[in-house]
């Protein structure tokens, strides 16, 4: 699988196919921060989202309101519930989380929570989705679109919000 | 993932947002292990751990509507009314106390408070299946009964235990349940402790995978204590939620069955005493001496013979005046210790019983700046997390150390 999976419109979104988890508010979208690595929400600060685990890839940096492309979950399943809860109260969680590779705990996580989640996104997720990317991830149409403008993302969103 | 009309109607919420969010849950976890389908279950353990987010899942569910279709059995959180006369907590720390024990009566819990439910408050028949959390418990209800459960988190149990079902996958297949690497042993297995440091072994190397454990000049099989304190260290340095003794655990009549009849792979370790021993010595983060405020027995809770076993090598001597010397248990056991006589008798010498309590919870904290002494690596790691070092010692040390108030 490659980055040439997908669907690109004249506007210059790219769409690709994934599978629902966990709907959450099913569409939601945001600025992209990709995770080359596990988490442990339990390791964030959760006033700011600011992940604090040393020598993690996106230490001190806040995935609050974000799209969060993510490896997977790490950490037993009492402290990553916990994490998910503390950020949820914080209103700090990621707005919705892509994983490459769905593991038990962070899935339990998300639904505790009602966290947007999706997986098994056509291709590699590293590849078409980089930092600063818009992203909207559509959990009920099992779709994520990508675009390096928020614009025609938000005019893609139109007819749908209509309806 | 297959759902029936009625499965699909409670996701839907037809039962509420309770029975829908539960649902909700089972189904992403079948989604994420390709599940065919749902399939009933006939008991839950829930490993309640009174940290918040655990709480609310239950609030979430309870005031959704929910209540338990298979009442789950729970983990101990700790004793709040007796413990906050002894000990200090923060007015936040006694009130989620309170909160976690009110929700999980309200959903519907049997509160044994206990977290070895599998050697009596709830313990499955060969082939039952069960959803059950806490890490010692899964692999016990596994390998000791021949029970199937997966390795479940105290939200997914939860969640089995309101829709009486779980999605059918991993340890519930037989397929799954066969043995991925082979360990032999040669070493002296005499107490619970020393099943415990070969678990702390074993599960450093396994990962999560399926031990298969061959026993050579063994002079006797295993205890129920020893099978709980084996699975329960090995869930602890590995996740370990299934093993195999060849020739001990029912299915593993033969080293070949444990393998399902395929080739057996070469040993991948070999242990011997002198492995254990060094295990034990690097296992003691804190490797101090001096004077002890603590020692704490019971993790997992203490059975009654490992209470007899206690008051035998105290000989009657007295606990240090600077040492409190606690030991966790059921509330069944306790009240046939107290019954029988021997709690007064353990009392008198200065050894307490707490039940409805685990070591990992806010009610230990005044003793956080001393040294405490454990005969579980399970305890040392969770209470080293929150601020106390514990020296892990055989339980004939602990008892020594309690009465001599240093280690």
């Amino acid at each position: 699988m490659t980055g040439m999976s997908g669907k690109v419109s004249s506007e210059g979104v790219r769409t690709y196919k994934c599978r629902s988890i966990v709907k959450g508010a099913g569409k939601v979208s945001g600025e992209a921060i990709v995770s080359r690595g596990a988490m442990c929400f339990y390791l964030c600060d959760p006033q700011t989202g600011t992940v604090i685990e040393r020598n993690h890839p996106i230490q001190g940096r806040s995935i609050a309101g974000k799209i969060l492309v993510l490896e997977s979950g790490k950490g037993s399943s009492v402290v990553q519930v916990d994490g998910f809860y503390q950020l949820w109260t914080k209103g700090a969680l990621p707005g919705a989380i892509i994983l490459r590779e769905a593991e038990p705990v962070i899935v339990s996580a998300a639904v505790v929570v009602g966290t947007t989640m999706v997986d098994r996104v056509e291709g590699d997720v590293y590849e078409l989705i980089h930092d600063g990317d818009f992203v909207e991830v559509d959990a009920d149409a099992e779709e994520i679109r990508v675009g390096t403008d928020m614009l025609p993302l938000l005019k893609h969103g139109t007819p749908d919000k209509s309806s | 993932m297959y759902l029936t009309d009625e499965e699909k109607r409670i996701l839907d919420g037809e039962r509420g947002e309770g029975g829908r969010k539960a649902m909700e849950l089972l189904v992403a976890l079948g989604k994420t292990f390709d599940a065919e389908k749902l399939i009933p279950v006939t008991r839950t353990h829930v490993a309640l751990s009174g940290q918040e987010g655990d709480t609310y899942w239950c609030e979430l569910l309870v005031n959704g509507g929910a209540t338990c279709k298979v009442p789950p059995s729970t983990n101990p959180s700790w004793d709040v009314e007796n413990l906050t006369k002894l000990y200090e907590v923060t007015p936040e720390e006694r009130e989620l106390g309170v909160r976690t024990i009110d929700v999980y009566r309200r959903i519907g819990a049997k509160l044994t408070f206990n977290c070895a439910p599998g050697l009596g408050s709830n313990a499955p028949l060969f082939g039952e299946h069960v959803a059950f959390s806490e890490s010692s418990a899964t692999p016990y209800v596994n390998a000791v009964l021949g029970a199937r459960s997966n390795r479940e988190s105290s939200v997914s149990a939860l969640a089995a235990a309101v829709i009486g079902k779980t999605p059918l996958y991993g340890f519930h297949l037989p397929q799954n349940r066969h043995g991925e690497f082979f360990v032999s042993v040669d070493a002296e297995l005499n107490e619970p402790y020393d099943w415990g440091l070969l678990g702390y072994y074993v599960g450093r190397f396994a990962g999560s995978r399926i031990p298969v454990l061959s026993f050579r000049n063994l002079p006797r099989k295993p205890r129920p204590e020893e099978f709980l304190y084996f699975g329960a260290e090995a869930a602890t340095s590995g996740a370990v939620a299934m093993y195999h003794f060849a020739g001990i655990t029912p299915e593993a009549p033969t080293i070949e069955a444990a393998f399902g009849n395929k080739r057996i792979p070469e040993a991948e370790l070999t242990v011997r005493s002198d492995d254990l021993a060094e295990q034990e010595a690097t296992l003691s983060v804190a490797n101090a001496s001096g004077a002890i405020n603590l020692v704490m027995l019971g993790c997992p809770q203490y059975s009654y013979d490992q209470l007899l076993e206690t008051e035998r090598l105290m000989e009657g001597r007295s606990v240090h005046s600077e040492t409190a010397f606690w030991i966790l248990t059921s509330v069944d056991t306790a009240e046939l210790a107290a019954r029988s006589g021997m709690r007064g008798r353990l009392e008198a010498l200065g050894v307490r019983l707490a039940v409805d309590t685990c070591i990992d919870e806010p009610c230990w904290k005044s003793f956080e700046g001393g040294l405490g002494v454990t005969d579980s690596p399970k305890c040392a790691y969770y209470r080293e997390r929150r601020g106390q070092p514990f020296v892990i010692r055989r339980l004939s040390e602990c008892v020594n150390a309690a009465i001599r108030g240093k280690v």
